[in-house]
């Protein structure tokens, strides 16, 4: 094991160990909740960095997703529609900003801009038709907290982690896959080439344009489940906007995570405790506009820290967001 | 080449999809004659395009949900045509979707959110033969009138369903923001709760956000983890009521009915009525006689209810609002008069002593009971 990792984990342990004294285990369970729309969002677009896309499109491609998985799961009354209807929504979406950055070489920023604001408001034009409706109780049952056997039984981390509903599972079990995806397989290291330097990997063989299109697509559906994590599971009832800039903060977790699935877990935990902490700190005498601040501050600490430490690891892929000329090489 | 071709085919989709995606300005011409009784009105009434901005989107199922039931309402009425515009942001944004409206035609404004507030007031005075209404702030023009509802009546009677139904004798209050209004707000609720609970501990967690489902919903939950058995909120979201009924908790919502939203855990609402006054004022309008004023009406003039209780209301309950409802009708309840006693025990208003609109419409300073900070 890396130093680096062995100090990670001190960190994670102390952390939880002050939440669980000083907040209770009810707190925690709410930290995992409302980080889990964020972990989706997150590795969505670490897998898009990856490959040398910055797309900021991710809060459209979430509320794309949260109202496809609404309407899926609201007119189907079949929880699994939900899930699919939001992933083909997300990659959907994800496929117009990578035809027009992949295909037509567009400027990257400006086409993720481009995605949000389409996205927010198809999300809001096609939502009209949900305005004042709920998901079916079958669908909201199935998303019900279920227990891990014998993991559920581990003190404290077991309630926390293993006592939750499927899709925060799923998000587990996303970030380990990635993980080893990136940096245990073959074609994760070429995904990697493709991010770092594209013409090296292009004169190796690799075919970029697909690695580029796949991982995009990859990404948008992640993105969409985050968003309808927010629509289907946490409030099953037709709220426009529900994302409410989550997918911005999503952008700056990956960096925050120095584009490693792992770190993202960390990253949007941290970052969902962050933004529900101050509920539970307000009968402290502590001012509200700070802890409002907190999640912000704490990023710019980080990010602060984590610049200081130059290492190659720590630094975004070489070609993100250069649209690749075959030709100009 | 390629490259320009492609920028500017992003670009166009940046202008195209945006103007594609929000729910355009729809304009829903209402020429049928709604009643009988009435046709003579609709012949002037059908060239008067009334115009609604609101601060978020219909969708939010609350605040500007109900607005739009009153614009919807204005339409079956009288007849007119409406235009419409949503999740106007309160900054000078609102002055240029102002004037598009009033390009198209429109001859009566309804701006429906205070920090509108200085903008309308300067562009009415660009706009004199334009009536400007705007929902919830101090300022008035020759034609720029303010108006708002006194829903902290409907708030105290909320206040007294919450108060009979709790058993932990401690209710959550999920707040916006600490200004008058949301203030005035619980301080209400909170003495209508303590009229028939004396007992009774208000806890309020303040979000720092008015449109945010899912932190508020983890807000209610913060609550319920620290003991409330019952959810009230001040925000235009229906979050909260999911807490309350996730956790088999008791909810108030706000704003609209939302009964169908937490069918297990919801009671009742103070909700807004908004029809009848727009309907008036266009009237005014139609007719010439419109003349800028400062509306502030409760219960008495139906432009704040409290939703009929559902089936979750504790026994007894109907009797004690229908009693408070007609004690506040006739005046003898009027909710803010003395003694008032501030957290601390202090007294803040004697015995016999009103409140004045003024002193309502600034109050800074929570009741004996409400357990919560306003930061100044």
């Amino acid at each position: 094991m890396k130093k680096s990792s062995v100090l990670w984990t001190i960190v994670i342990c102390l952390l939880l160990i002050f939440a669980k004294i000083f907040m209770g285990t009810s707190f925690l369970v709410a930290v995992v909740i409302a980080g889990t729309p964020l972990l989706f969002a997150t590795l969505g677009e670490l897998i898009t960095e990856r490959a040398g896309n910055l797309n900021l499109g991710v809060e459209g491609m979430m509320l794309i997703g949260a109202v496809a998985g609404f309407g899926a799961g609201f007119i189907t009354k079949n929880p699994i529609m939900a899930i699919i209807g939001a992933v083909i929504a997300g990659a959907l979406a994800a496929l117009i900003y990578g035809f027009l950055t992949i295909t037509l070489r567009a400027n990257q920023v400006v086409s993720g801009l481009a995605l949000t604001i389409f996205g927010t408001g198809l999300s809001s034009y096609l939502g009209t038709n949900f305005i004042g409706q709920k998901m079916p109780e079958n669908v909201i049952a199935f998303y019900d907290p279920i227990q891990i056997p014998l993991l559920s039984k581990i003190p404290v981390i077991g309630q926390v982690f293993f006592v939750q509903d499927i899709f925060v599972y799923f998000g587990y079990i996303m970030a380990i896959v990635l993980g080893i995806y990136l940096f245990h397989t073959k074609t994760g290291l070429n995904l990697r080439a493709v991010g770092e330097n594209p013409s090296a990997a292009d004169a190796s063989g690799i075919n970029i344009n697909l690695y580029k299109y796949v991982h995009i697509l990859i990404g948008g559906a992640l993105c969409g489940l985050g968003g309808a994590y927010l629509a289907v599971v946490e409030v099953p009832q037709w709220q426009e906007n529900i994302t409410a800039g989550r997918g911005w903060i999503a952008i700056a977790l990956v960096i925050f995570c120095k584009w490693n699935p792992y770190k993202a877990t960390i990253g949007a935990y941290l970052f969902g405790g962050l933004s529900i902490i101050g509920f539970r700190l307000q009968h402290l005498n502590i001012s509200q506009n700070l802890l409002d601040m907190l999640p912000y501050l704490i990023t710019i600490i980080v990010l602060v820290i984590s610049s200081m430490k130059k290492s190659k690891e720590n630094s975004p892929p070489k070609g993100l967001s250069v649209p690749y000329f075959r030709e100009e090489r | 080449m390629k490259k320009l071709i492609s920028l500017l085919l992003a670009l166009t989709l940046v202008v195209a999809l945006a103007g594609c995606g929000k729910t355009p300005e729809t304009e829903v011409p209402n020429n049928e004659t709604p009643n009988n009784e009435t046709p003579e009105v609709n012949e002037a009434a059908k060239d008067m395009i009334v115009g609604f901005i609101y601060v978020g989107p219909i969708g939010d199922g609350g605040y500007t949900y109900a607005h739009d039931q009153g614009r919807l309402y204005l339409e079956e009425q009288l007849g007119v045509k409406t235009i419409y515009k949503e999740s106007v942001p309160e900054t000078q944004d609102v002055e240029q979707e102002i004037r598009n409206m009033i390009d198209q035609g429109a001859t009566a404004i309804f701006a429906t959110s205070f920090g509108y507030m200085d903008y309308v007031a300067k562009i009415s005075k660009e706009y004199p033969e334009v009536a400007f209404f705007h929902c919830s702030g101090y300022l008035t023009t020759d034609n720029m009138a303010n108006y708002f509802g006194r829903i902290y009546q409907a708030r105290y009677l909320s206040g007294i369903v919450a108060g009979l139904k709790t058993e932990t004798n401690e209710i959550g209050y999920v707040a916006a923001f600490p200004i008058p209004e949301v203030v005035r707000g619980i301080n209400a609720f909170t003495l209508g709760a303590q009229s028939v609970n004396p007992d009774v501990v208000v806890k309020v967690t303040w979000t720092s956000t008015w449109y945010d489902p899912a932190k508020e919903k983890e807000a209610a939950i913060a609550l319920l983890d620290g003991g409330v058995d019952i959810i009230a909120q001040h925000q235009d979201t229906t979050g909260p009521q999911q807490a309350a009924e996730e956790r088999g908790a008791f909810s108030i919502g706000y704003n609209t009915d939302m009964s169908t939203m937490a069918p297990k855990a919801y009671m009742t609402a103070p909700i807004w009525n908004w029809g009848p006054y727009y309907v008036a004022q266009t009237q005014a309008v139609i007719d010439g006689t419109f003349t800028s004023h400062a509306y502030w009406e409760g219960m008495a003039e139906d432009i704040v209810r409290l939703a009929p209780l559902t089936a979750n209301a504790p026994e007894g309950a109907a009797e004690a609002v229908d009693a408070a409802t007609a004690k506040i009708l006739d005046g003898s309840e009027y909710i803010f008069e003395g003694p008032l006693y501030d957290q601390a025990g202090e007294v803040k208003v004697a015995e016999g002593v009103k409140m004045t609109d003024e002193e309502m419409l600034s109050i800074n300073w929570f009741v004996k009971g409400v357990e919560g900070k306003i930061e100044q």
